[in-house]
């Protein structure tokens, strides 16, 4: 299977703390990686730097066999800002608070990037930008602005703006974390669908029976390193690490 | 002199009042942006500079601004007092305004939360096209009552041209107050005044309107 994003030893620090401590992972096409762990473990700064709106220290990132920054004597060197844009190219990320363009209908906002980063036909891109709506189930919504949405709606509309771009790897932060607990449900039969299509996806979660469920591989992470992998159903109920399963233990007194 | 023959003088300047608040306006908002980016500049010494500039222009009256720009080059280098007042005002009144405006769009920018920088950067879109699409337009609706009050506070303002002499309405009004030792012609300018600035809040009102489809 080859590796759609791979991660070596990535270290990051912010002033002097260091949050990730040479983390390694590394996601293979069509599977989805679920990421748990305590607050400030440092997922969220994971995520980040795997985006590029973080540079990280040391390390290597790497999307589909592409250097995106390369490790060189414990540093990460980066790849040129061209390249760097190509390599946005290859995936989406998905924000817990949304971060939808407030002054854009919604069309426009799964639109745009399209049109004006890819260069592609207006035509085309309409077509597949409704056709993507219509997955989302809302297909009626087209011409409405997000703070016209419901969270779990606007949480629909950003996952359809970041599918527009047709990435080849799809990331999540806590993508239901800013909802009320009624509209978590509809995020995750969203996300579930993408699975059942074979959408390679990283998910940092606190929806443990969802990371169970969904995803194929589950990393653990505790001060900024993994402290636990695996199959899903031996991490999440059969844990071995002392760290791994107190966390558990109180993901479910909550 | 009846209070016809006043008005009929004072409307004379009324075109140059126009003139002065027009040309500002289009020179200064601009200005302004470029002011506000110069002064957020990651440049230390770039941003320190302007923060300076910025200071001195809010800091001393907007009349001292409008004598030294227009007298300044005679006293400084020798030049001659520009034959047409108009220069010398506009680029007095766009500089002072810019520091105000530059101020405003600042506040509002940095107000903006840093997640519509980062979805875009992660859709590809370049820094350029993140502030022109992105940011901008939603600073624009952000900083418009503020801009608001800008604006009508230089409705007011066009008034100080009278320091350089320039026959603008209200310089024609003093002269004729003046020799006339009349009270009338304040009265009138007064009118005026509030007049144009009930169109301002109109036209503002109605720009704000346009905007407030988005929230
Ligand atoms: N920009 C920053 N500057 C300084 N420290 C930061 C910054 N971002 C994160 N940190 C610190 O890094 C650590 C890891 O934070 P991070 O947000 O990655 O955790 P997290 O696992 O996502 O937590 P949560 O579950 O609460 O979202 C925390 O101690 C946090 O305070
Ligand atoms: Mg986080």
């Amino acid at each position: 299977m080859k590796k759609l994003l791979e991660i070596n030893h990535c270290r990051k620090q912010f002033g002097g703390m260091e949050v990730l401590t040479d983390l390694s992972l590394s996601v293979e096409e069509s599977r989805v990686l679920s990421i748990i762990g305590p607050s400030g473990s440092g997922k969220t700064t994971l995520l980040r730097c795997a985006t590029l709106l973080e540079t990280m220290d040391g390390g290597d990132l790497i999307y589909d066999g592409v250097y995106a920054a390369r490790d060189v004597d414990g540093k990460a060197v980066y790849a040129s800002p061209p390249e760097l844009g190509q390599i946005r190219n290859m995936f989406g990320l998905v924000f817990q608070n949304f971060n939808l363009f407030p002054h854009y209908s919604v069309l426009k906002n799964i639109m745009e990037a399209p049109m004006l980063v890819q260069k592609r036909n207006r035509d085309e891109v309409e077509a597949e930008a409704r056709d993507l709506l219509e997955q989302m189930g809302l297909a009626d919504r087209a011409d409405a602005y997000p703070y016209q949405l419901s969270g779990g709606q606007q949480q629909r509309v950003s996952i359809a703006r970041a599918l527009a771009m047709k990435p080849k790897i799809l990331l999540f932060d806590e993508p239901t974390s800013a909802l009320d607990p009624e509209l978590t449900g509809e995020i995750l039969r969203v996300i579930r669908r993408l699975a059942e299509k074979k959408m390679t996806m990283v998910i940092v979660t606190h929806e443990m029976a969802f990371a169970r469920d969904v995803s194929d591989w589950v990393v653990f992470m505790n001060g900024g390193v993994i402290v636990e992998q695996g199959d899903p159903r031996e991490v999440i109920d059969h844990p071995t690490q002392e760290r791994t399963i107190q966390f558990l233990r109180r993901m479910q007194e909550q | 002199m009846t209070l016809m023959t006043m008005i009929a003088k004072m409307s004379e300047g009324m075109g140059h009042t126009f003139e002065i608040f027009f040309l500002t306006l289009i020179f200064s908002q601009p200005l302004g942006m470029l002011v506000a980016l110069m002064r957020m500049s990651k440049n230390r010494i770039v941003s320190g500079i302007t923060r300076s500039v910025i200071s001195v222009l809010r800091g001393t009256p907007l009349m001292l601004q409008l004598l030294a720009v227009t007298y300044g080059p005679y006293y400084l280098f020798g030049i001659g007092v520009a034959r047409n007042k108009l220069i010398p005002v506009v680029i007095a009144f766009s500089i002072n305004y810019a520091a105000y405006f530059a101020e405003i769009y600042r506040g509002g920018i940095e107000s903006m939360p840093v997640g519509q920088y980062e979805a875009a950067e992660v859709l590809g879109y370049t820094k350029t096209q993140t502030f022109m699409r992105i940011i901008l337009p939603q600073v624009v609706k952000r900083v418009l009552p503020s801009v608001t009050n800008e604006i009508v506070t230089l409705v007011k303002d066009t008034s100080m041209a009278y320091t350089v002499s320039y026959l603008e309405m209200f310089t024609i009004g003093k002269q004729i107050a003046n020799s006339q030792t009349s009270f009338l012609p304040f009265v009138v300018a007064g009118v005026f005044y509030f007049v144009f600035n009930a169109v301002v809040d109109f036209v503002m009102g109605r720009i704000e309107k346009r905007l407030n489809y988005y929230r």
